[in-house]
């Protein structure tokens, strides 16, 4: 719900000497008026509640405003002893602090069980918005202008047509009077003047969206008489190129996010992959477990988010360096006390690592319980980037996406160029040569595995903000990320991002023709058929490394 | 892997189990516990069997069944369907139950079903489900469809305006039936087929994008739509997170599921939910003294205060009052008696109305809208004007128009009335 900032009582003055109105002194029989009709929003049904609303708007009280803002809200309240309506500040709090509805000061404090909320559903909220947005057109803030505007050309009669014109006047943001001049074009298409129409028209046509596009249309139908709902020829066939015009844009931009859905699935994709890239690539382990890690990493995150609930905002950053820790230490114990006996015996590794996955998981369910726990995203990463009407791109992917790349690269920087990096690359390559050269293999071995770990707990992070995390959380993921490891050719880094990128991108470019489950289907079957022609995976490994395995 | 995870973890249920032989004192009526306890349902499932528990508790402190105490035997199906049948033959072979409380998901009441009508068991299944069934040897107290999918849909085409359809669910045998049942009645209702869409996404599905992006492509076509969920379980809150980073709200674009309660919300950041709605036949907000009883017997017994109450916790209430209300008039508990004595008893509900059992051994239930609010709970918009009695085959179907069930006078759950022929799950 959006909280619209409670204007200054001038913006309120402001509007009343628009409309004609002269606000009465305190307790006047206005607001004995104002009072009553507020009183009956207590026992009204939702449909009488929007009718009270918009009598309330109607009287011109100065408290109008506040009193629906509170009511859309839900921050109506009344006093169960006295049945008296007051606004309360916030709803969460207990006390609720309250509000007077006429004078808007303070009116002390009340238990939040002496006091009763008043319900809105989605039919009132809706009018309520509306109204709301009559008067939040005079709003400080830019955003809260332009939502108004958009909210009011949904039903644009007369006196909304009128304050719009009125705000063009003094309007000098530009995204807001290009939201006003879409608003009166779609007003004008009403109009009797046909040359007003093409105008309109013409101003429309650099608009994308959806809702304009609608509204265009229509002028092309016919009446159920069969006659056109638009006479005039020449509007009609302006109006059929402005549609023409606005759907191609859309499609244009549709793919666009086709591109950028299939973009932040692939990042998904090797954000859960690129640990598995190290242990089970660099190393040679099957490492069944690699998606409990994950799991851990989710479950840090929610741990700090309950030890710092009031910076929910930055938790998700601390998450980060202690979910890599949590991991790397469980990683760096399972290769010190199971996977290092088990070296070049894969099938008991992945045995043995099968094992502690079903330990982690029940672990986990003796701690926190088999319920899923609730995650808070930040309200950095909730909502979207509006790039234009037709393009919306949510933060929380796109935040992904950047993420990624930011893991990937700092992997290939520790790999390429780090004195530990140096040492895993050349007990890879070959280990008894490592080992002459001084190099402590399993010093490193126990690194590498942590290394790997503790990315995986970092893509656990990631994941808590996609997805539910509960103790099945590693289970949905740990299938994707060895399929993108093996298609990508184990063993290589680059072969991960390519594959998991094209994976994301394949599958999100099915979707839309084949359903979620068709399109997951062919992704197999054709990795099957790929890795039936090149079995080591796009990028295989050359050299004699690839020989020892 | 799943699949791997779920069948190791039965098998050490099973092996545990071996040793887990309860000593039956002779004095006692078993009640039998089919839910799940360990695997993907055991979210759902442990609640009602601590709610079957919690009664038998609260029976045997007012003195049992005709002077009897009651004696729950617990076996855990671990969210194992051919294991569900396993354990109901045990129930019913071995530990001889008077009656069985149990199953959730419809896979698993199907696997049970050959058990319980070879063995003359007695089921009561406390979960809305897809209808098209009448067996002699259950009792549905959960909603069938025509007391939860179609008023939903009727009220947002009445109340709301719904010209368009999203029909969103998981891939799985509720959502299908329920989703071709709902079809149907559109298109009757002069819907046209390109104002429904129709899509299915697998279990704990989490990449909603694509999908939320084409509602809200399918929902800007200028007419009012709305989406009716049948998504299930875990894939709902990346879902509704989804079309709350979209900026689809509630007022745009309902969304009305069928499988997200109280229970369901508990674990969830429920603040882009504001708004959805929900259709069941019981909500924990609603004031009633029964239900503030209920609740309070609740949270004592679970000692959680915090704990919620949901609509398949209800419908165990009201069939394990139905079972003491009919042993009681009866004076017997043979499960043959009490099923031919079953239809016709009424117990109060805990909204303040009353649950019949009807001939087809569904019963009466209120149906309720509500819309999230932020506490979690569900704020009541719409109710049904009395009871609605359930159908157990749907009247939208072609397929099934004309069956009727009937274990009174027709004693048949599959009556076709007009070739007059009792087919299918017959009885002598």
């Amino acid at each position: 719900m959006k909280r619209l900032p409670t204007g200054g009582q001038w913006l309120t003055m402001l509007l009343l000497a628009l409309v004609g109105v002269v606000p009465g002194r305190a307790q006047s029989p206005k607001d004995a008026a104002f009072l009553s009709t507020l009183g009956e929003l207590r026992e009204a049904s939702y449909s009488d509640k929007a009718t009270i609303a918009e009598r309330l708007g109607q009287s011109g009280h100065p408290s109008v405003r506040a009193v629906l803002t509170a009511l859309l809200d839900s921050r109506l309240y009344y006093r169960n002893s006295d049945q008296k309506i007051f606004i309360v500040k916030s709803a969460d709090a207990d006390p609720l602090s309250l509000i007077d509805p006429l004078s808007l000061k303070s009116a002390g404090s009340a238990a939040a069980s002496d006091m009763t909320q008043i319900g809105t559903n989605n039919g009132l909220r809706s009018v309520l918005r509306m109204t709301v947005a009559h008067y939040s057109l005079s709003s400080p803030d830019a955003s809260v202008r332009t939502d108004a505007v958009r909210e009011m050309s949904r039903s644009l009669d007369e006196p909304a047509v009128a304050l719009l014109r009125q705000r063009l006047g003094v309007e000098t943001n530009s995204g807001v009077r290009k939201e006003i001049a879409t608003a009166l074009a779609l007003a004008a298409l009403e109009g009797p003047d046909g040359k007003a129409r093409l105008d309109a028209i013409a101003t429309l046509k650099s608009s994308v969206d959806q809702d304009v596009r609608n509204r265009l249309a229509l002028l092309l139908g016919k009446n159920g008489d069969g006659s056109f709902v638009e006479s005039d020829e020449n509007v009609r066939k302006a109006a059929a190129g402005a549609v023409a015009t606005i759907d191609h844009w859309r499609t244009f931009y549709s793919g666009f996010e086709t591109l950028f859905f299939g973009l932040s699935l692939g990042s998904v994709l090797v954000l859960i992959a690129v640990g598995l890239a190290i242990t089970f690539g660099v190393m040679g382990v099957i490492n069944m477990a690699h998606g409990e890690l994950m799991m851990l990493g989710a479950y840090t995150t929610y741990v700090v988010q309950s030890a710092m609930p009031d910076h929910i905002g930055i938790s998700i950053v601390v998450a980060i360096p202690a979910a890599f820790i949590v991991a790397g230490l469980v990683g760096v114990l399972m290769e010190r006390t199971i996977i290092r006996f088990l070296y070049g015996r894969p099938l008991e590794t992945l045995l043995a690592t099968f094992g502690v996955s079903l330990i982690l998981q029940q672990t986990v369910r003796s701690i926190f319980s088999a319920n899923n726990r609730s995650v808070v995203t930040p309200d950095w990463m909730s909502g979207s980037l509006r790039l234009n009407d037709a393009l919306d791109i949510t933060w929380n992917r796109l935040y992904i996406i950047i993420f990624t790349m930011i893991v990937f690269s700092l992997i290939l920087l520790v790999l390429k160029r780090t004195r530990i990096g140096l040492d895993i690359r050349a007990v890879s390559q070959n280990r008894a040569m490592a080992r002459a050269m001084g190099i402590r293999t399993q010093w490193v071995d126990a690194m590498t595995f942590g290394l790997g770990s503790g990315v995986a707990g970092v893509a656990g992070v990631a994941l808590s903000q996609l997805t539910n995390v509960g103790p099945n959380l590693g289970q949905s993921y740990i299938i994707d990320s060895f399929m993108v490891v093996v298609f990508g050719g184990v063993g290589n880094l680059w072969g991960s991002l390519i594959g998991g990128m094209s994976m994301g991108m394949v599958n999100e470019l099915l979707e839309p023709y084949a359903g979620a489950v068709l399109a997951k289907i062919f992704v197999l079957i054709a990795l099957i058929l790929f890795i039936q022609a090149r079995p080591r995976g796009l990028f295989p490994q050359k050299g004699r490394a690839a020989e020892d395995r | 892997m799943k699949r791997n995870a779920v069948y190791m973890s039965a098998w050490l249920l099973i092996a545990g189990f071996a040793f887990s032989k309860g000593a039956a004192a002779q004095d006692t009526i078993k009640v039998g516990v089919l839910h799940s306890l360990s695997g993907t349902m055991a979210i759902s499932e442990t609640t009602l069997k601590d709610t079957v528990l919690m009664m038998i508790d609260a029976q045997n402190k007012k003195g049992g069944v005709m002077g009897k105490k009651l004696e729950a035997v617990v076996v855990d199906p671990a969210s194992n369907w051919p294991l569900f049948a396993e354990k109901a033959a045990q129930l019913l072979e071995k530990d001889k139950v008077a009656v069985t409380f149990g199953c959730w998901t419809s896979v698993s009441r199907k696997s049970v079903l050959p058990v319980f009508e070879k063995d003359d068991g007695l089921l009561f299944y406390p979960v809305q489900y897809e209808g098209e069934e009448s067996s002699k040897n259950v009792i549905y107290t959960g909603a069938a469809p025509n007391q939860q999918a179609i008023p939903a849909v009727d009220y947002l085409m009445k109340e709301v305006g719904v010209k368009r359809w999203v029909l969103e669910g998981t891939d799985y045998v509720y959502p299908r039936t329920t989703n071709k049942i709902l079809e149907a009645y559109l298109l009757g209702k002069g819907v046209a087929p390109a104002d429904i869409s129709i899509n299915y996404t697998p279990f704990g599905y989490s990449d909603w994008q694509a999908r939320v992006a084409a509602i809200k492509k399918f929902g800007s076509a200028g007419k009012k739509t709305a989406v009716v969920s049948t998504i299930n379980g875990d894939a709902n809150v990346p879902f509704y997170k989804e079309l709350g980073n979209q900026k689809i709200s509630a007022e745009d674009i309902p969304v009305v599921a069928f499988s997200v309660g109280e229970e369901e919300l508990s674990g969830v950041d429920t603040k882009p939910l504001v708004g959805e709605l929900a259709a069941w036949n019981y909500f924990e907000s609603i004031n009633t003294p029964a239900n503030k009883a209920f609740i309070n017997q609740w949270h004592a017994f679970i000692k959680n205060p915090k704990r919620t109450t949901n609509d398949p916790m209800e419908a165990t209430y009201i069939g394990f009052n139905l079972w003491v209300k009919t042993v009681e008039k009866i004076k017997s508990t043979d499960p043959e008696k009490v099923i031919a004595a079953l239809p016709g008893m009424e117990t109060p509900n805990l909204t303040g109305g009353t649950a019949k059992v009807l001939p087809n051994h569904h019963i009466t239930k209120p149906v309720y809208i509500g819309e999230v609010k932020a506490d979690g709970q569900f704020n009541v918009v719409w109710k049904s004007a009395g009871e609605v009695p359930g159908d157990a085959w749907s009247d939208f179907l072609p397929g099934s128009k004309n069956i009727e069930a009937d274990w009174v006078t027709l004693k048949c759950g599959n009556y076709n009335t007009v070739t007059k022929k009792c087919s299918g799950q017959n009885y002598k």
